[in-house]
């Protein structure tokens, strides 16, 4: 009986523990052992020597800080415009989808069913500067013949806009559609204006949405770097493409593991404080329904 | 502005207020004609890969239209490292669906059911997984298994794929406890069932939607990583990294078909769920 009520205590602890002990020593170590990494000093060839060289993150922004605001900058202008893009379109499913909203819901969807890597690709096919889009407008003279979309800032930041919008327009709509519409004809009762209404009891209501969506966009958009690699140039190297460089090209392990460091810390502190201030668990709970 | 004065005044001279404005949705062109273009620019590089995959292109680069063949289908296997690559992907995303599932599914559970010591940090940790940069996720993992020489390949990148799975699983299937009441498993319980049988036979049936949706989306994550997994794949290729390389110096039609078949494959099946979804909540309904 005593070791039944003691299983009974402590099953919750073992169906809890695979997974936890997964994600410590594949997760939290690694990050440790990322952390131990970007202080080490010696190449590739005599290995590498613990020394607390803490001058790699002082040398890495130094190099690097111009990939690292480059970053910022695209995530955020991807973000905006995939609010700017992505809440009018949560806006029409959830309240004039009526019984279509499903298939709405799935045709935005259907893009997730090729490869993210094709997607991408794909978009290099059309913005080809003698592809299927740039082609016929220079044959017609529209453009001149040497305009060109790939390897500019707007082919990156249009690719991440593009690959990241699903993830913007679904919290967006999750949080419209719990609006009940008796909170909406209440507004009606209370003679609020259809533009105070919206502005007053959607808007606010819907923000949870557009905090989960901004969460799930920005974060991956900021440390993305295959739009950067396929459709971007020189001029656009991201930080992504600095650490996948430094890590697989230069083997300068310390100063990658430096750089990834600064990317996650930054980019999880910021996210951190954001989720404290919205409440953790229903940002996740948003962001995962 | 003017309303609100028409209805202070009313209220003063206590007359009845006339009919409020009903909110009706306004039935305007333009919200569905912009929703409209956003589903079309959603599609179009999934259109583009399913026409480029019929394109008689002889060069290398597949980028303008050249007539209509058949030859990249029937030819879909010549090109052996990109027929390997996408058997890796797929060997690879079924084993790490089936460990993630179970293992988030367990976690899930357990933080929905039970108040647990040190839930706090679980959740701290799960959140940090699912929040932080892909880039940094794989790079923190390649530090590790560079700093005790673990060696890169199929199970490092099984490894890794589990480890950005477990806590989307367990978040999934942790939402759907929520939902539901304990008084059921009580019932259960009060009626004989031990808590193993009580367990397999009422909870699980319970989350399964939980469960399928959590797998569904390890499978999906799974299958189409590439940023953490090209950190950790050694010399292992899978289809997107593959894909990837071969970027560079122009994609072959085929991977046009490959794709094509995965995405028919992915949205026949979604359609069969959805379908059968409908039916039984319908049926739900009708009782």
């Amino acid at each position: 009986m005593v070791r039944r009520k003691l299983m009974g205590r402590l099953a919750p602890y073992l169906l809890v523990l695979p997974g936890w002990l997964w994600l410590v020593i594949f997760f939290v170590i690694p990050v440790i052992a990322m952390l131990s990494l970007s202080t080490q000093t010696g190449d590739l060839i005599d290995g590498f020597t613990q020394t607390f060289h803490w001058q790699n993150y002082l040398d890495g922004w130094n190099e690097y800080h111009v990939e690292f605001i480059r970053s910022v900058i695209y995530g955020a202008i991807a973000t905006i415009l995939c609010i700017v893009i992505g809440y009018p379109v949560a806006y029409w499913i959830a309240f004039r989808g009526g019984h279509r909203k499903s298939s709405l819901l799935f045709l935005l969807l259907l893009p997730f069913f090729v490869s993210f890597v094709i997607r991408v690709v794909s978009w290099q096919f059309m913005l080809a500067d003698n592809g299927i889009i740039l082609e016929p407008l220079k044959a017609i003279h529209l453009l001149p013949a040497d305009f060109h979309i790939l390897a500019t800032a707007t082919a990156v930041v249009g690719g991440l806009t593009y690959n990241f919008v699903p993830f913007m327009i679904l919290p967006i709509y999750v949080a419209l559609e719990r609006i009940h519409p008796e909170v909406m004809e209440a507004a009606g009762d209370l003679y609020a204006t259809r533009r105070a209404a919206f502005r007053r009891v959607v808007l606010p209501l819907s923000m949870p949405g557009v905090f989960a969506g901004v969460l799930l966009t920005f974060v991956p958009a900021a440390a993305d770097y295959v739009n950067a690699s396929i459709l971007g140039g020189t001029d656009q190297t991201m930080i992504g493409n600095v650490i996948e460089t430094e890590y697989f090209t230069n083997t300068n392990y310390p100063m990658a593991s430096a750089l990834s460091f600064i990317l996650m810390a930054a980019l999880l502190i910021g996210v951190f404080i954001y989720a404290k201030v919205l409440g953790t668990r229903e940002v996740l709970d948003m962001a995962v329904a | 502005m003017s309303t609100t004065i028409e209805a202070s005044s009313t209220a003063t001279s206590g007359a009845v207020a006339p009919p409020p404005t009903v909110h009706k949705v306004r039935r305007g062109w333009l919200l569905p004609t912009w929703g409209w273009i956003v589903i079309v620019w959603l599609a179009s590089p999934v259109i583009v890969m399913i026409v480029f995959g019929f394109n008689n292109t002889s060069g290398k680069f597949n980028i303008q239209w050249q007539g209509f063949t058949l030859t990249w289908y029937r030819n879909l296997f010549v090109i052996p490292q990109l027929t390997d690559s996408l058997i890796t992907s797929i060997e690879i995303s079924v084993i790490v669906t089936i460990i993630a599932t179970a293992l988030g599914t367990l976690m899930g559970f357990a933080l929905g059911r039970y108040r647990i010591r040190g839930a706090g940090s679980i959740n701290l940790v799960m959140f940090a997984n699912i929040a932080a940069p892909e880039v940094a996720l794989g790079a923190a993992l390649l530090s590790l298994f560079l700093t005790i020489g673990f060696p890169l390949g199929f199970w490092s990148i099984v490894i890794v794929q589990v480890m950005f799975s477990i806590a989307y699983v367990a978040v999934t299937v942790r939402a759907r406890m929520a939902g539901l009441a304990p008084s059921v498993e009580e019932a259960a319980r009060d009626l004989g069932a031990g808590p193993i049988v009580t367990f397999f036979r009422v909870t699980i049936p319970m989350i399964t939607p939980g469960i399928m949706a959590g797998a569904l989306l390890t499978f999906a994550l799974s299958i189409d990583d590439y940023i953490i997994t090209s950190f950790n794949a050694g010399s292992t290729v899978t289809f997107p990294l593959w894909v990837f390389g071969a970027a560079r110096t122009g994609v072959p039609p085929q991977v046009n078909v490959m794709g094509t078949l995965i995405f028919a494959f992915g949205v026949v099946l979604a359609a069969i769920g959805f379908v059968t979804g409908r039916r039984k909540k319908r049926q739900l309904d009708g009782e």
